[in-house]
């Protein structure tokens, strides 16, 4: 089994540390795992995204073009890749910053207001985790119990104090699921 | 087997080339390579090593020359353009005859071109760098994993047959992350007798000199350095052959290509295609053999690359246009999907690669 | 016997190929002498340079290494970031230092690198037979300004000594010319204090040597001393440009 992951939004939303979360408890579940971003001038400020796969054998080309799983934590990247995703695929969309609902039918729409959420719960900055908490949910992409040691590899060694609200947040997207 | 860990192709390479003993790296910041920069620039002082930023590409690999004179391993890195601006460097390197490691992580071209990967530097590193008779040793390596395997030898291939290692590259190798392991074993240390360290006023003086002014001098080591680059061919070719017993089609590809191809080829097994893939590990030396006689089973090849047509000429000579090679390529940044390899590998099941 | 005179150990036997009047083989000499008497032959590393003095390494009995045209201070850079025990020197021309190797030269100088660099100014491209240089005076007849330099199109010449003095990174600075022994004696002293500077980890020295080339100047070695003295000089007058240590000298 092969998952095919394209997380994208703004510059500075957490893109593609969310992707790398995703990637290494990928790495931990002994998975074949890759991270691909976008890079360039992009990065600042404009849209963002990375291309995850996590799969049981070897990643043969490490660019997601269709995704699997689409998270879309703004408009941009919704109108950009809806069409991309592949047909009976997820599509997670942050309705906090987007204020449309998807075109297609054939896919599976998931919405969740994260930014909003994240702003509500004193964890602003951190609407990407919340989303990611929620698509752990959706998907059983990476069991949720083993969080806790994909953010100690991800969080540098200086931030650590940053775990628990990381947490915090994956446990209120994972909750929101609910 | 120590345990993996997540890194970017750029990281994991800079930290391989620390594992294989180089303590000097000199460089200047150019997209998509500058992750290797910055993290020699953190690492270096902690492992008591050198991180010099050049005033350009030109001095850093002057700076790698000088390194490399006084016996010490030495690596550069940039993209495209600056390889370039190295290139003077790298004919003089291979003049002198010194080791050295460089790193090409491609970008579009031509001139100032894009950002984004490519592979059009492939005739630039294979065949014309610089000026005079001359080849460098050039790896392309197809994961995060092989980016530091490649380094590692690299530095010790260079030291080995005291010329330049290029590592090829992309953006997209340098800028993705895998899992890796750091375990590379033990380095191997060579005696350099010909290196300016000062003569202790014990030996005669060491001349490190790409200067004969008298042809027939010249023209001897010329013959010489070809020697070496022959015994090279025989004995340092590196690829990969998936999937090849009981291929009709087989696919060229080296690098981001090769991965990409890879899917493709798993996608046209599934519909029955029989097709495989020989994946370039040197490019130079270039698995002449291995595609020689793989021109004896297959009905067609296809070229995989990110330019407009470069390694495919290589395939062709290699195959004694034996056999059709058709060519399937993106440039200026844009990487095939596996989609449009699919689509060039039913081309070549309907047509017999004749079109 | 009593030996009054003899050949610097840091040269080798080999005769010089340089014009007769060149000014280099006196400056080949002092560098030699200053090598001996500093007892640093075994630890010495030069690098050579494009142009007239491109065999350098053949005449110095020191480690050596040949470098592209311009990159010596890059390639010295990386000696001696290899081996910092090592003292490192440079043997440049004008057309080597101040045209296509101005970007080494004041970038080496700006990192305060800890070499020592012999810079030999004869306003002319030598080795390729008399053209236009950086330091080509204004007027001057050459090969590729054979109405003199015109100012007007082809602008001034490079002061290379005031124009590192300018450069926080540099340590020791100084033009000397060895058209006479007085001078001769002076160019000495430079080039030891610069070298002795490197032992001392003091940083980056440059010697400019306003030199001769009658070849291409189309002059007498004595006519040449004498158009020396007569321009160059007064364009690039001799003296200490910087020193940052001049008070403990």
């Amino acid at each position: 089994m092969t998952t095919n992951m394209l997380i994208a939004g703004f510059g500075g939303q957490g893109i593609l540390f969310s992707g790398k979360f995703l990637a290494y408890e990928g790495l931990l579940e002994e998975k074949s795992v890759s991270w691909l971003p976008s890079y360039g001038p992009e990065m600042r400020g404009g849209t963002a995204n990375c291309s995850v796969i996590i799969s049981d054998t070897p990643v043969g080309s490490p660019i997601v073009s269709t995704p699997d799983i689409l998270i879309a934590m703004n408009m941009p990247s919704l109108d950009k890749y809806e069409n991309e995703t592949v047909a009976g695929g997820k599509v997670f969309v942050d309705s906090a910053l987007i204020d449309r609902k998807l075109q297609r039918t054939d896919v599976e729409a998931y919405y969740i207001p994260a930014t909003k959420l994240a702003n509500d719960e004193g964890l602003t900055g951190l609407a990407n985790m919340i989303m990611l908490g929620y698509v752990i949910a959706k998907t059983g992409i990476i069991p949720f119990e083993n969080v806790d040691r994909a953010l100690l590899k991800v969080v540098p060694a200086s931030k650590q104090h940053l775990i628990e609200s990381n947490k915090k947040a994956l446990e209120l997207g994972y909750n929101y699921a609910e | 087997m120590s345990e993996k860990v997540l890194m970017k192709g750029n990281e994991a390479l800079a930290e391989a080339a620390i594992m294989a003993g180089c303590r000097h790296y000199l460089g200047y910041p150019i997209t998509p390579q500058t992750e290797i920069a910055a993290y020699m620039a953190k690492r270096m002082p902690k492992v008591g090593g050198t991180f010099l930023q050049a005033e350009s590409e030109i001095a850093a690999i002057n700076m790698v020359i000088g390194v490399s004179a006084a016996g010490k391993r030495a690596m550069t890195s940039s993209s495209s353009p600056g390889i370039s601006l190295k290139g003077e460097g790298l004919s003089y390197l291979a003049g002198c005859d010194l080791p050295a490691f460089v790193v090409n992580v491609q970008r579009g071209g031509p001139g100032l071109g894009g950002i984004q990967p490519s592979q059009s530097d492939y005739f630039q590193a294979t065949k014309g760098t610089s000026h005079g008779d001359y080849h460098m040793l050039v790896l392309a390596p197809d994961s995060v994993q092989e980016m530091v395997s490649m380094t590692f030898k690299g530095f010790d291939l260079a030291d080995k047959y005291r010329m330049t290692v290029m590592l090829l590259a992309d953006g997209t190798m340098g800028q993705m992350m895998e899992p890796v392991s750091l375990d590379m074993g033990e380095v191997k240390e060579y005696d350099k007798p010909w290196a300016v360290t000062g003569t202790k006023c014990e030996r005669e003086h060491n001349v490190v000199n790409s200067l004969f002014l008298k042809p027939e001098q010249l023209e001897v080591k010329n013959f010489e350095r070809f020697e070496k680059y022959n015994y090279i061919e025989e004995n340092e070719v590196m690829y990969e052959e998936y999937l090849m017993d009981d291929a009709d089609i087989c696919i060229v590809a080296f690098g981001i290509a090769a991965r990409v191809s890879k899917t493709a080829i798993d996608m046209a097994r599934a519909k029955g295609i029989k097709v495989g893939m020989i994946r370039p590990i040197t490019l130079w030396p270039f698995p002449k053999k291995a595609l020689r006689a793989a021109a004896d089973k297959v009905k067609s090849f296809i070229s995989v690359e990110m330019s407009m047509g470069q390694m495919i000429e290589d395939v062709r000579l290699a195959t004694e246009c034996t056999k059709p090679v058709l060519l399937c390529n993106r440039v200026g940044g844009m990487i095939m999907t596996p989609d449009e390899v699919l689509a060039k590998i039913e081309e070549a099941q309907k047509t017999g690669g004749n079109n | 016997m009593a030996v009054v005179f003899e050949k610097p150990k840091a040269l080798t036997d080999a005769v010089l190929h340089y014009c007769p009047g060149c000014t280099h083989g006196i400056v080949h000499r002092l560098v030699a002498e200053v090598i001996d008497e500093l007892g640093i032959q075994g630890k010495t590393v030069g690098i050579a340079s494009v142009g007239c003095s491109v065999m350098s390494y053949d005449y110095f009995d020191v480690d050596m290494v040949q470098a592209a045209h311009g990159r010596a201070p890059a390639v010295a850079t990386g000696v001696k970031r290899a081996n910092p025990e090592n003292i490192v020197f440079t043997y440049q021309g004008d057309g080597d230092l101040a045209a296509i190797g101005t970007a080494e030269t004041v970038h080496s100088a700006a990192r305060g690198e800890n070499i020592t660099i012999i810079f030999v100014n004869n306003a002319i491209y030598g080795m390729t037979g008399g053209q236009m240089a950086p330091t080509t005076l204004p007027g001057q007849v050459t090969q590729t300004s054979p109405y003199g330099r015109d100012t007007q199109t082809v602008g001034f010449p490079l002061k290379v000594c005031e124009l590192l003095s300018n450069v926080d990174g540099a340590t020791y600075l100084e033009r000397v010319a060895v058209n006479n022994v007085k001078n001769v004696k002076a160019a000495k002293k430079a080039i030891k204090k610069a070298f002795t500077y490197q032992t001392e980890g003091k940083g980056f020295s440059l010697i400019e040597v306003v030199s001769t080339c009658p070849t291409n100047w189309g002059m007498t070695p004595q006519n040449a001393l004498k158009w020396l003295e007569e321009n160059m000089i007064p364009y690039y007058p001799l003296g200490v440009y910087k020193d940052k240590y001049a008070e403990e000298a």
